[in-house]
């Protein structure tokens, strides 16, 4: 089936795939050889095992513990998801609101960026005695605070980057509000929106580490991690922030693939 | 659809100030056009005909006089969607195909999709881009992006076609050719047409008449009849009633704008 | 959208402007806070009048009034002690004194990755996907790591809080490289011809054309840099140990939460004060050397 579906790629298509995998081969090399430099620094320089195993130690590490390893997590995974969702949504609706109220949104806006200046994740403790310490949903909640704000700025400041002119287009269509709205505030706020998303992911991951390690059920990656350490396990312990490393990043490519094919128009990504 | 006296529009005693500044942009403006004309407004800046023009589309309201469209309130007649407008930036909408920005006022005016590919087909023929219609905005040159702009902007098919400079930002030569697709388009449709522009030579190459504008405040300093005969084409500019007209034009624009500063005068061009 | 007549020096009526700005600022912030307060204290007492336990319990322990949270600061908060305000003020010079540190370090850092990517693109093909995974890596799950690697490397007199600095760097240094990488490459590429024709050099070239292009990017991801400090100072400290600081404070007075929730609370709002004064000294570092508005600011 696959080479069925390669026959039917226009030219033009395969070409730029080719394109693109030869632009991550500068990463790749990166990668191998800083693998290869970590695996023999490490040996030459008998640097301390327990600050930094092997590449292979630790990859083994994750191996022999995928039983606990992955499923722990994807229990972390769950909570930033599911923290990231609410906190994005949030964030979009209440700039949808503000932002159909001009002077509430030029006041408000200033206000909002130096909010983002306080470190809401010395909230975690206290969320945490909302909530049951080993249920999800304090880290949820954290995951969801600190997501909001950065999604909230900037979908507002997409929704008010229309250009003059575009209003003015649509107001000689005597186009309603609602109508100007759905067919020039929105697209013009996607891309603002995918940006923050990208950023909003990373957090959210983040935020549900750091609220496990206010406590957190043994199921969780965070928890897993700390314990590990303490009991001067390193190898495990370096295995698990792997792990949520590669989580995290997986859900910020999740949010990349998206904004590849959502917000086609925006010169990052395009194709020409 | 015109009123008891036949024009398309009736612009009467406008006076517009803007509050910021106390700018006086117009001052005591009439003007009628009869149905079919090409008319130019032409000044230096300040003299407000981009204000005039925004006031004939109900984008900007006067403040004090009246304006009749099509024998209806300008309110009433942006609300039925009597004029199309060109700005001088195409305004595309990057998110959407070449074809999808030509179909914008109609998918508002409810169309159904049967009708709009049609209509779209027609459009993109009249501005020849026919085959650019999947084609996004940022892939074309600006004078394509302004064909396109024109072709959204007769898309429906209105009785009146506002222009703001609409060939400003574009070369010398692209420039002359588009006016002659514009003439031929108009010729074509039969509409209506006011015309902003700086060029003392693109109005008189285009227009049945040259309205000429004053600064400060803004007002009407005199009309030129542009009795070249259509269809013009490339030879139009090379007649020597061609070259009295544009003298004709300039004179009005120096001698009525007698407070003109030099950068102003330098502004208008050939 | 800035306008010829800012780039010029404020005349009286814009001074005059300006504090009547400053004026409006101040009390929408008045207003703001006064609507969050009043919305916490509606939304304790509807919850505790219904008994809803739904989505967390409310009462004294769970959600202080504000009024006892506030009064918490002026009372000590064990026997024989300055008052909690006095005790959070000194920590939160502690931890600021760590997040201007990285806040520095990491600035360097990331300004001199952002040059020396910008001059490749083959190196940010290679090195970028890194810069941006190193973000992923939980900072709170590595810090007992780095704290253990550079405290011996460190002079006595910077041991403890220098970890914690180099923490805070790390968050630091991201969102600063890849806004000078972005500025660096936002020159005009006509002023890049003229200075060609000057047969200028490259590194005339940087500093003459592309380092001030990229000053407003740089000032933008220092704001954000500014509020990655604070942050990574604070995560720094908790597996650290160290009781001087607004990490330490947090630890500790999460233990007592059930007892004496408001000081909990208290450290909170301490904290947030830090965050926000460090944003503003960027911003007000930002205007006085920049001398017009920057974009997008309080």
């Amino acid at each position: 089936m696959s080479g069925m579906a390669l026959t039917e790629l226009k030219p033009g298509m395969s070409a730029r795939l080719g394109r693109q995998a030869r632009d991550w081969v500068p990463a790749l090399v990166v990668f191998v050889l800083a693998i290869a430099v970590w695996q023999g620094a490490i040996a030459a320089f008998h640097i301390q095992q327990f600050l930094l195993p092997k590449p292979s130690a630790i990859v083994r590490s994750c191996w022999d513990q995928r039983h606990t390893l992955w499923p722990a997590g994807w229990y972390t995974f769950k909570e930033a998801l599911g923290g990231f969702a609410i906190g994005s949504i949030a964030g979009m609706a209440a700039a949808t609101v503000i932002s159909r109220f001009r002077t509430l949104g030029s006041a408000l806006m200033p206000l909002a960026v130096a909010a983002n200046a306080i470190p809401i994740i010395a909230f975690a403790p206290i969320l945490n005695n909302w909530f049951n310490p080993l249920s999800p949903s304090s880290k949820i909640a954290m995951a969801a605070v600190l997501c909001f704000l950065p999604v909230m700025v900037n979908t507002l400041r997409g929704l008010q980057s229309a250009s003059p002119r575009q209003i003015e287009l649509m107001r000689s269509y005597a186009a309603s509000g609602f109508t100007i709205w759905r067919h020039v505030r929105v697209p013009t706020a996607l891309p603002f929106v995918f940006t923050s998303l990208k950023v909003a992911s990373v957090l959210a991951m983040i935020a549900a580490i750091v609220g496990e390690y206010f406590g957190g059920s043994y199921d969780a990656l965070g928890v897993l991690i700390r314990s590990k350490a303490q009991i001067l396990d390193f190898e495990t312990a370096w295995a698990g922030i792997l792990v949520a490393s590669v989580l995290g990043i997986a859900l910020y490519l999740a949010v990349a693939v998206a904004e590849r094919l959502v917000v086609r128009w925006a010169p990052e990504t395009r194709d020409s | 659809m015109s009123d008891r006296q036949g024009n398309v529009v009736e612009v009467t005693g406008v006076t517009k100030t803007f509050p910021r500044g106390n700018v006086q942009a117009l001052e005591n403006i009439d003007l009628s056009l009869r149905p079919g004309e090409f008319v130019s407004l032409i000044g230096p800046s300040g003299c407000g005909k981009s204000t005039l023009l925004r006031i004939i589309g109900d984008l900007i309201e006067p403040s004090s006089g009246s304006v009749v469209v099509n024998g209806k309130s300008a309110r009433q007649a942006r609300n039925d969607r009597d004029y199309g407008i060109v700005f001088q930036d195409a305004v595309l909408f990057d998110w959407r195909t070449v074809s999808k920005n030509i179909s914008l006022p109609l998918e508002l005016l409810g169309w159904d999709r049967a009708k709009r590919k049609q209509r779209i087909d027609e459009m993109l023929q009249l501005v020849e881009l026919q085959g650019f219609g999947d084609h996004h905005p940022w892939q074309l040159s600006g004078g394509m992006q302004q064909r396109v702009s024109i072709a959204r902007a007769l898309a429906f098919e209105p009785a009146l076609l506002l222009m703001d400079e609409p060939f400003g930002a574009l070369d010398e030569m692209t420039r002359e050719r588009l006016n002659l697709e514009l003439l031929s388009i108009w010729q074509q449709l039969g509409s209506t047409v006011v015309f902003v522009t700086h060029s003392i030579s693109e109005a008189v190459f285009l227009s049945t008449r040259v309205v000429v504008m004053s600064p400060r405040p803004g007002r009407i300093a005199g009309i030129v009849d542009i009795d070249l005969p259509y269809p013009r084409t490339v030879e139009t500019r090379e007649a020597p009633r061609y070259f009295e007209l544009v003298t004709e034009v300039r004179e009005l624009l120096r001698s009525r704008g007698a407070h003109l500063l030099p950068e102003e005068e330098a502004a208008l061009h050939e | 959208m800035s306008h010829a007549a800012t780039a010029t020096l404020p005349g009286k009526r814009a001074y005059g402007r300006q504090a009547a700005t400053g004026a409006t600022r101040a009390l929408s912030v008045v207003a703001v806070v006064a609507t969050l307060v009043g919305f916490y204290e509606l939304y304790r007492w509807i919850w505790s009048s219904t008994g809803w336990t739904y989505p967390f319990v409310v009462d004294d322990t769970s959600m202080p009034h504000v009024w006892v949270i506030l009064h918490a600061l002026w009372q000590p908060a064990q026997v024989n002690q300055p008052a909690l305000g006095t005790i959070l003020f000194h920590k939160s010079l502690f931890t600021a004194k760590e997040a201007a540190v990285g806040f520095a370090l990491g600035a360097a850092v990331g300004f001199a990755i952002g040059i020396v990517l910008a001059h490749s693109r083959l190196l940010v093909r290679g090195f970028l996907p890194y810069i941006v995974a190193s973000q992923t890596i939980p900072i709170l799950a590595i810090a007992p790591m780095v704290v253990v690697w550079v405290n011996p490397k460190l002079p006595p007199s910077l041991q403890g809080w220098g970890s914690v600095a180099v923490i805070a760097a790390y968050l630091t240094f991201f969102p600063v490289a890849i806004n000078t990488l972005r500025g660096l490459q936002s020159a005009d590429p006509h002023a890049l011809d003229l200075m060609r024709t000057y047969a200028a050099g490259r590194w005339t070239v940087l500093w003459k054309v592309r380092v001030p292009a990229s000053m407003p990017f740089v000032f933008s991801a220092l704001r954000i840099a500014a509020t990655a400090s604070v942050v990574g100072a604070i995560i720094g400290e908790l597996p650290s140990g160290l009781q001087s600081g607004l990490g330490g404070a947090i630890l500790n007075f999460n233990q007592y939460y059930s007892i004496e929730p408001q000081e909990l609370w208290a450290t909170n709002i301490v904290a947030a004060l830090l965050g926000i004064v460090f944003f503003l000294a960027v911003v007000g570092a930002e205007k006085a050397i920049v001398r017009r508005a920057p974009e997008n600011t309080a």
